[in-house]
C-alpha cells in the first residue's frame, strides 16, 4: 500500500464517486429537454498517489476545477445534448462520445487547436452506460494523459432507486515508457482502501464501472464476499449475469447491482494481482 | 625610492590577483539572485532527477536501502514499490534528500531466500529508480566469525596461490637464459591479461557509480596517477641499479604490488558476490581464482631468478601481492561501494601497465645483450602462453 494521503482539496475521489452533472436544463419548442454543458480542456498536474504528481490533460466544467476523470455527464434517453467545448490546453483535442449520433458529432473532426471551440449536439441514445474521451492522435497519449469521463444515459423509466457510484478504472504511465506505474479506480491509488466507501447492510448499490486503462489489454473487477448482477453496457434492463468477477477491455463498461448481506469491509480490486498491488484496490464498508 | 616601487608593484600584483575573483563572485551572485537564463527555461519542464540505490541490505523480513541523490536539486521519494507492488516504508533521516545527500529507507517485506526481488523508488514526478536483488540472502553481519570467514576467502584467492607459484622458484632458476626469457615473456602475457581484465571490470563497476562522481573518468584518472607515481618511484633508479640484484628485487616487489592491487579488486568481487548471495557459486569461484592466481606467483619470481633472495623476501612478496585480496574481501563483503571499487580497480590498472613496461624493459635488455630481437619465438610464445593460461583459468570464474 502507498504511504500517506493525497490533497483532496483539488480532487476528492470520494466526492467524484457520487457526483453527476445533468447540465443546464431547458425545454426546446418541440417539448424536448435540452441539456447544455460548457466543457474545456487544460493542462493540469494531478496527484495520482500521495506525493506523486502526473502532468495530466484534463476536462473541466465552467466554474469548476478540471479533473481526471472528467465530470460525469448524465441525461435521459431522448434528451437533446449540447456540449460547448473550448480547448484551453497547449495541445489539440476533441471529445468523442460513445453512443448513437451523426458522424459529424463524433469528435473525430474537427481537431481543435489551442483556443478553438466546437459544439457537439445530438440526441441521447441508446440508454446505457457510455464514456467520452479525446480522439486526437496520438490516441494512446491523449487518453492516458487523462482526457476521459463517464457518460450515463438513463432509461426513460428510471432504474430502481439505489446508492450509485461511478468508477473509472485508470492507470498512469509516469515515466512514459508505455507501461503504467500507478493504477486506480478514479485516479488515486488505494484511495478507497485508505478511506472505505460507506454503505448500509442490505441497501441496494449500483456501480457504473468503466474501463479506460491504457497500455494493458484488460482490466477487471472482483468483489469480495458478495455477488453482483452484471448488466453489460447497461443497455438492457432484463438481461444480466450473476457473478463476482468481470474482465473488460479498454472502452468496455458495465452496470453492477448488488447488496452487501453482512456488515464489515468488502474488498474490491482488479483480479490481476499486479494491478491490484499497484493501486487498484479498495473497500466497501457495510454497517448495520 | 626603490622600496616604494617594489611595494607598488607588489600591490599591483595583489590587485590583479583579486580582481578576477571579484568579477567571478559578482557573476555567480547575478546568476544566484536573478535568472539571466530565464529565456532558455520553458515552463513546466520536469526536473533532472538522478537517484542511485547504492546498497540493499537484507535482514530477516526487511530491506534496508541506502539512497544517494546525484540530481541538481533536492529530491523527494514519494512512494516505494517492491516487486511491482506499492509497499509501506520509512525513511531516515528524511524522504527529502538534498543534492549529494543520502537517506536510508527501511521496508518490511517477506523476501524469499534464493529468489530475485526488485525495488523501485518513485519520486514526486513518478520517475522510477530501480535496483534488483539478484538472489536474496541475508547480508553478512560484521561479527568475528564472518570477519574471519571473509578474511579466509582472501587468503584462499590471494596469498595461497601466489605462494604456490613462488615455490617454482628453484625450478625456474635451473631453466637457463632462454628459459628465463620465456618466463619473463609469460609474465608480460599474464599482466596484459590482468590489465585488460582490470580495466573492463573498472568500466563495468563505473556504471553503478552515481553520475555525479563520473565513474569512468575517475577510473582513468586513478590509473593515470598510479602509473605516474610508480614511474616516478622506479625512474629514480639508475640503469646500473636496475641491473643489480637489489634492482631486480625492487622490480619483483613492484610486480607484487601491482598484482596485489589487482587481487584487491578480485577480493572485492568475491566478497561482494558472497554478500550478494552468489555463494552458491562460491567454492567454484574460490577454486577458480586460486588456480588463476598461481600464475601470478611465477610472474613475481621471474625477475629475480638470477639472484638468491631470502625466504623473508619471498614471504614479503607473497604478502604484498596476496594480502590485499583479504582487504578486498572484507570491503566487498561488509561495505561494498562501487565508488571505492572503481578507484581501486583504476589504481590496479595503472600499476599493471607500468609493471608491463618495467618487465618489458628487462626483456629488451636481455635480448640486446645477446644481440637478438626482443620479438623472438621464445618471447612471443611465452607471451602467448601467459595470456592463454590466464584466459583459460578464467573459465573458472567468468559466467
Amino acid at each position: 500500500m502507498t504511504v500517506g494521503d493525497v490533497d483532496t482539496s483539488k480532487f476528492d475521489p470520494m466526492k467524484y464517486l457520487t457526483e453527476f452533472d445533468y447540465g443546464k436544463v431547458s425545454k426546446l419548442p418541440n417539448g424536448q429537454t435540452l441539456r447544455e454543458w460548457d466543457v474545456f480542456a487544460v493542462d493540469q498536474d494531478i496527484e495520482i498517489a500521495p506525493g506523486i504528481f502526473f502532468p495530466a490533460w484534463a476536462y473541466g466544467l465552467k466554474d469548476r476545477a478540471p479533473q481526471v476523470p472528467g465530470p460525469t455527464f448524465r441525461c435521459t434517453e431522448g434528451d437533446r445534448l449540447r456540449f460547448n467545448f473550448s480547448n484551453g490546453s497547449a495541445h489539440p483535442h476533441t471529445i468523442h462520445f460513445h453512443g448513437i449520433h451523426p458522424p459529424s458529432m463524433d469528435g473525430i473532426i474537427p481537431i481543435l487547436k489551442t483556443g478553438e471551440s466546437f459544439t457537439y449536439e445530438f440526441d441521447a441514445k441508446p440508454f446505457g452506460l457510455h464514456l467520452y474521451h479525446c480522439h486526437t492522435a496520438p490516441l494512446k497519449r491523449h487518453i492516458h494523459k487523462g482526457l476521459y469521463g463517464t457518460f450515463i444515459i438513463d432509461p426513460p423509466t428510471p432504474r430502481t432507486p439505489a446508492k450509485e457510484f461511478v468508477m473509472m478504472m485508470n492507470g498512469f504511465d509516469t515515466n512514459f515508457d508505455g507501461e503504467n506505474e500507478v493504477y486506480a479506480v478514479n485516479t488515486v491509488a488505494f484511495h478507497y482502501a485508505k478511506h472505505p466507501i460507506q454503505v448500509k447492510v442490505g441497501e441496494p448499490i449500483r456501480v457504473y464501472l468503466v474501463n479506460i486503462t491504457e497500455f494493458d489489454p484488460i482490466n477487471s473487477l472482483h468483489l469480495h464476499a458478495a455477488m453482483y448482477k452484471l448488466y453489460r453496457t447497461g443497455t438492457r434492463l432484463d438481461q444480466y449475469e450473476y457473478t463476482d468477477m468481470v474482465t473488460m477491455a479498454q472502452g468496455e463498461r458495465h452496470v453492477l447491482e448488488f447488496t452487501l448481506e453482512y456488515p464489515g469491509k468488502h474488498m474490491f480490486h482488479a483480479h490481476q494481482s499486479e494491478l491490484a498491488e499497484l493501486g487498484w484496490m479498495g473497500f466497501f464498508e457495510a454497517k448495520e | 625610492m626603490e622600496s616604494t616601487l617594489k611595494n607598488k608593484s607588489a600591490a599591483t600584483v595583489w590587485i590583479w590577483a583579486i580582481i578576477p575573483l571579484i568579477i567571478l563572485i559578482g557573476l555567480i551572485s547575478i546568476f544566484f539572485f536573478t535568472n539571466p537564463l530565464a529565456l532558455f527555461q520553458a515552463e513546466g519542464l520536469p526536473p533532472i532527477e538522478a537517484v542511485t540505490i547504492e546498497q540493499i541490505e537484507l535482514r530477516p523480513g526487511q530491506f534496508i536501502i541506502s539512497v544517494f541523490n546525484g540530481s541538481p536539486d533536492t529530491i523527494k521519494i514519494a512512494q516505494v514499490t517492491v516487486d511491482d507492488a506499492f509497499w509501506e516504508w520509512q525513511a531516515a533521516p528524511s524522504a527529502e534528500i538534498p543534492r549529494l545527500g543520502k537517506t536510508t529507507i527501511t521496508i518490511n517485506y517477506g523476501w524469499v531466500r534464493g529468489e530475485p526481488h526488485k525495488i523501485t523508488l518513485l519520486t514526486s514526478s513518478g520517475t522510477p529508480f530501480t535496483k534488483e536483488v539478484a538472489i536474496a540472502t541475508e547480508t553478512p553481519k560484521v561479527d568475528a566469525t564472518q570477519f574471519i570467514a571473509y578474511g579466509l576467502l582472501g587468503v584462499y584467492i590471494g596469498i595461497i596461490p601466489v605462494a604456490i607459484g613462488l615455490m617454482w622458484f628453484p625450478t625456474m632458476k635451473r631453466m637457463g637464459r632462454k628459459g628465463l626469457s620465456f618466463v619473463l615473456a609469460l609474465t608480460i602475457g599474464l599482466l596484459v591479461f590482468l590489465l585488460i581484465d582490470t580495466s573492463l571490470e573498472a568500466m563495468e563497476v563505473a556504471g553503478d557509480v552515481a553520475g555525479v562522481f563520473q565513474g569512468l573518468p575517475l577510473a582513468v584518472f586513478a590509473a593515470l596517477i598510479s602509473w605516474l607515481a610508480i614511474s616516478a618511484v622506479s625512474g629514480k633508479q639508475s640503469e646500473a641499479e636496475r641491473d643489480s640484484a637489489s634492482g631486480r628485487l625492487k622490480l619483483a616487489t613492484l610486480i607484487a604490488l601491482s598484482i596485489g592491487l589487482h587481487n584487491l579488486g578480485e577480493g572485492l568481487a568475491v566478497g561482494a558476490a558472497f554478500a550478494l548471495g552468489e555463494a552458491a557459486l562460491g567454492s567454484f569461484l574460490v577454486i577458480g581464482f586460486t588456480l588463476h592466481n598461481v600464475t601470478e606467483g611465477i610472474g613475481i619470481a621471474a625477475p629475480v631468478t638470477r639472484d638468491q633472495p631470502s625466504l623473508k623476501n619471498f614471504v614479503l612478496l607473497a604478502l604484498i601481492s596476496g594480502a590485499p585480496a583479504i582487504l578486498g574481501a572484507w570491503i566487498g563483503g561488509f561495505a561494498y561501494s562501487p565508488l571505492l571499487a572503481v578507484i581501486f580497480l583504476g589504481i590496479g590498472a595503472g600499476a599493471i601497465w607500468q609493471v608491463i613496461v618495467e618487465v618489458g624493459r628487462l626483456l629488451i635488455r636481455d635480448a640486446q645483450r645477446e644481440n637478438e630481437s626482443v620479438a623472438n619465438w621464445i618471447n612471443v610464445s611465452g607471451l602467448a602462453l601467459g595470456i592463454a593460461l590466464m584466459y583459460f583459468t578464467a573459465y573458472f570464474v567468468k559466467f
